[in-house]
């Protein structure tokens, strides 16, 4: 099943999917929807510079080249992963390589029976159910071109369901590897379904295995947190240089469910990221965290949105930035608090460290509240590292060198200790502290 | 051990400290009183190595070495240290953390390799006794939600851990009640010894009640005016300031 055809603009990635989707996976339901999110995608077109969504991240210039569509490729193997692992990491392995499940490079053993972690293209077959109930229920093909687009498009992915009442003991790590000989752009497809009173752990690492050459990757991710459920998402992107990705995660709380997410990006060329996350029902947490470390031309844009649907639910987000050389970063955190969201806690920071005069971030907050009893605040600061600080160590011996390190290690100390497992904060303290002290 | 000559320097185009003069010989305790203005703080700032201070003329030599033309690092690692008017909270850098790196890179700077951990722990707890500073203090991020009298105390634990042969305490008094007072005076007489100098900096007399000095000298506009012994510093509790001022000007 190889769909390898040049493809640059709207109209093109629209006509090719007519030859397409019949090499796609998915039973009448799925191809249904496939069919209503290319027409989406034709209607919304890749997103131009005036879309405000889309103001400071040029996508158009990221489809000006031609590029081969990689459509359900078998993944390649005979690599090793072990550099791909994380060191003192228990954990269940999964790989996607470019966007496709390996069942060779994962390792699944011991996971309770209950619990699935398999391709979506198995899922398509073996749980219809599961399918018509959470595939591309919270990612709107109509809300975005590139939901609308990876869901006409995307032939595989993860998918993971952890019934009701289960513990899953060691966290799953997911490891999505890219390797490409020319431009190519891909579709991974994620659904993450957990039941009602289950507990999961995910870490997602983003890695380039071998990529000479620039890879898109369009990808989406939809997890359903179910009454009373507790999910933590860690995402680590530490991409090479060319790894372009638009990254959209979708998440819809039940009542009573805890949802904590943080994504910390260290490395990769140009990266979107958008976050939704819907609360549907009373009294869930939510806690978006995010960490970024840009240097070079390093193009970074966290978009988040949290809709607070329902009474007594609170929202946290802090996300925090440093930037260096010409690197540019984006943080634009959107709240709705609809009418029915009373007694909605919800709270937003975005912090920023610019080190170099030729970095720039944007950050915009935007709430929009229609209930009137609710407690809601956004900060924002972007500035240098702080002289005064920075006079009172070397007052006390220590070099520039090791006093700004040590700053940005506190700077970025409060997002690091919301991530809860140890060998994975450990792992990324290793990672920036190898990136600060370049 | 320090040697000020002829020193003129100020910030932002003015002029504060106008030919300053004075020697610290090893042991020696000098205070350095003044009336809000006459440039305390710019000098103590000055000999820290502050950058945004712009030095015109004159010379510093601290045991032997210009210290003008050292780094603020450098001027820790030679044995200076500052006890800050106003120390800084930094969230997220614990105390300990940062004065093991201090130490450390001081070390480094005289050739000497990283301290034992357990060497370094003992030091951290004899010197917490000291200043009477609860071991969760020192856990805890430098000067985060420390009260005024804490942050005083920690400076001096930070003097007492580094142990600098010249120490500067820039009105370390200002602000602490009588208690936090004794137990930071305390703290510093215990560190006095026949190599170690201090130049305590500060308003009132209050402090050298408790920390004694072989000198006073009072600083106005810039220059020292008067100098005496510690009795000087009684009369100017009694008196005030305004008697010095009329003296600088019939002269």
């Amino acid at each position: 099943m190889i769909a390898a055809e040049k493809i640059s603009s709207t109209g093109k990635l629209v006509s090719d999917f007519e030859e397409v989707k019949k090499t796609l996976p998915g039973n009448s339901f799925v191809q249904n929807i496939r069919q209503k999110a290319i027409e989406s995608f034709a209607e919304l077109g890749i997103p131009a510079r005036k879309n405000e969504e889309y103001k400071y991240s040029n996508v158009q210039k990221l489809f000006a080249d031609t590029v081969t569509l990689s459509v359900a490729e078998a993944p390649f193997s005979n690599i090793s992963i072990q550099k791909y692992l994380i060191p003192n990491l228990d954990a269940h392995t999964v790989v996607l390589a470019n966007g496709v499940f390996s069942e060779e490079l994962s390792s699944l053993k011991n996971l309770d029976k209950s619990i699935v972690v398999s391709s979506l293209q198995n899922a398509f077959e073996k749980h219809p159910e599961l399918i018509e109930k959470c595939f591309s229920k919270c990612a709107d093909i109509n809300s975005d071109a590139f939901i609308a687009l990876n869901t006409a498009y995307a032939a595989d992915g993860i998918f993971i369901s952890v019934p009701d009442n289960i513990l899953v003991e060691k966290p799953i790590h997911i490891i999505n590897l890219i390797a490409a000989k020319e431009s190519t752009l891909f579709f991974p497809r994620n659904l993450f379904v957990v039941g009602k009173n289950a507990q999961v752990q995910l870490v997602e690492t983003f890695e380039t295995h071998d990529l000479p050459v620039k890879a898109i990757s369009d990808s989406v991710t939809e997890i359903a947190v179910d009454e009373n459920a507790k999910v933590q998402y860690y995402r680590l992107q530490n991409d090479c240089e060319n790894g372009q990705q638009i990254n959209t995660v979708c998440a819809s709380q039940q009542k009573n469910s805890h949802f904590d997410t943080n994504t910390v990006t260290l490395s990769g060329g140009w990266i979107r990221n958008n976050l939704n996350i819907a609360l549907n029902g009373e009294n869930c947490e939510t806690h978006l965290n995010g960490l970024f470390i840009t240097s070079d031309t390093q193009h970074v844009d966290n978009h988040t949105l949290v809709d607070h649907r329902k009474p007594h639910c609170e929202s946290n987000q802090t996300y925090k930035g440093i930037l260096d050389e010409k690197s540019t970063g984006i943080f634009n955190g959107k709240i709705f608090v609809q009418r029915d969201a009373q007694k909605t806690n919800a709270y937003q920071s975005s912090k920023n460290i610019l080190l170099s005069d030729d970095a720039t971030i944007n950050t915009k907050p935007q709430l929009e509240i229609y209930a009137d009893d609710v407690k809601c605040s956004h900060g924002s600061s972007t500035g240098k590292i702080d002289d005064d600080a920075l006079f009172y160590l070397r007052a006390r011996g220590l070099g520039i060198a090791s006093a700004r390190k040590l700053l940005l290690h506190a700077f970025v100390n409060d997002v690091m200790q919301t991530i809860r497992i140890n060998a994975l904060r450990e792992y990324l303290e290793t990672l920036i502290h190898k990136k600060l002290g370049e | 051990m320090l040697s000020i000559k002829n020193l003129r320097a100020g910030i932002e185009g003015k002029e504060i400290i106008k030919g300053f003069n004075l020697e610290v010989k090893a042991g020696e305790v000098h205070a350095i009183m003044g009336p809000n203005g006459s440039g305390k703080s710019t000098l103590s700032n000055i000999l820290a190595g502050r950058e945004d201070y712009l030095v015109s003329s004159g010379e510093v030599s601290f045991n032997g070495k210009d210290l003008l033309d050292m780094s603020p690092e450098d001027r820790a690692r030679e044995g200076l240290f500052l006890a800050f008017q106003y120390p800084i909270e930094i969230p997220g850098v614990s105390n300990i953390n940062f004065l093991k790196t201090a130490i450390n890179e001081i070390r480094a700077y005289k050739g000497l390799g990283p301290m034992e951990a357990k060497d370094f722990l003992k030091l951290i707890k004899e010197k917490q006794a000291l200043v009477e500073l609860q071991g969760s203090l020192a856990g805890r991020s430098v000067n985060e939600g420390f009260s005024g009298g804490e942050k005083k105390r920690n400076e001096i634990f930070q003097m007492a851990v580094l142990e600098p042969t010249l120490a500067i305490l820039d009105e370390t008094d200002s602000g602490l009640d009588i208690d936090a007072l004794r137990i930071v005076a305390n703290g510093v007489n215990k560190l006095r010894s026949a190599d170690r100098s201090f130049i305590v900096i500060t308003h009132y007399q209050r402090l050298l009640d408790y920390i004694v000095p072989d000198f006073v000298h009072v600083l106005y506009d810039g220059v020292i005016v008067k100098s005496g012994t510690k009795e000087l510093a009684l009369e100017l509790e009694e008196k005030g300031y305004d008697w010095i001022k009329k003296e600088v000007v019939e002269a």
